[in-house]
């Protein structure tokens, strides 16, 4: 699992099996300081987070079926699983 | 997922049979800003992209389950076209 940013959204509407009515948000990956690193992508909301929200991406095909509790979406593999309310690090 | 423009159609004519039918198309990755980012990839398309349009792309094992093959040899495909996008003001 990684962290990021949400810092928008992307609006589609033709959309390949396992996406019909998903929510697309695009992710900055973040440091545990919250500093921007690497490149953005996309990834499915499954938990209503929002643009400025610092939130738990899995990139992982099965998990990420779990997550949005849909078995059969076998096209989905990045989501967003958590909102983040707190990151303490030394 | 990524972002990515379609640049081009791949043709191919021996290719393999799970491919047959199948529409090949050239994906330059973007970032949020839709500036360039790395190669351009070759991507099976099944829901109608075309040259010029922006795109979301998806790789891995679960890009070849757009098609209902079983065992598919596939590594990215065309998951949506993207109607407009929102970025958050930096300030």
């Amino acid at each position: 699992m990684i962290l990021g940013k949400v810092i928008g959204n992307v609006i589609s509407t033709i959309k390949a099996k396992g996406y019909e009515s998903k929510k697309i948000l695009i992710i900055q990956p973040i440091d545990p300081a919250g500093n921007p690193k690497g490149k953005s992508f996309l990834a499915v909301d499954a938990v209503q987070a929002g643009v400025g929200d610092t939130v738990l991406i899995i990139e992982e095909g099965n998990s990420a079926r779990a997550v949005i509790n849909e078995p059969e979406a076998f096209t989905v593999k990045s989501v967003i699983a958590g909102i983040v309310d707190e990151i303490d690090c030394q | 997922m990524k972002l990515g423009r379609v640049t081009g159609r791949v043709v191919s004519t021996v290719k393999v049979e799970s491919f047959e039918g199948l529409k090949l198309l050239l994906v330059q990755p973007l970032d949020e800003k839709l500036e360039t980012v790395g190669d351009p990839i070759v991507a099976v398309d099944t829901i109608g992209a075309g040259e010029g349009e922006l795109i979301y792309y998806e790789t891995s094992k679960e890009a070849s389950r757009v098609i209902e093959t079983h065992m598919n040899p596939c590594d990215a495909a065309i998951m949506g076209i993207v109607d407009d996008i929102f970025i958050e003001d930096k300030k």
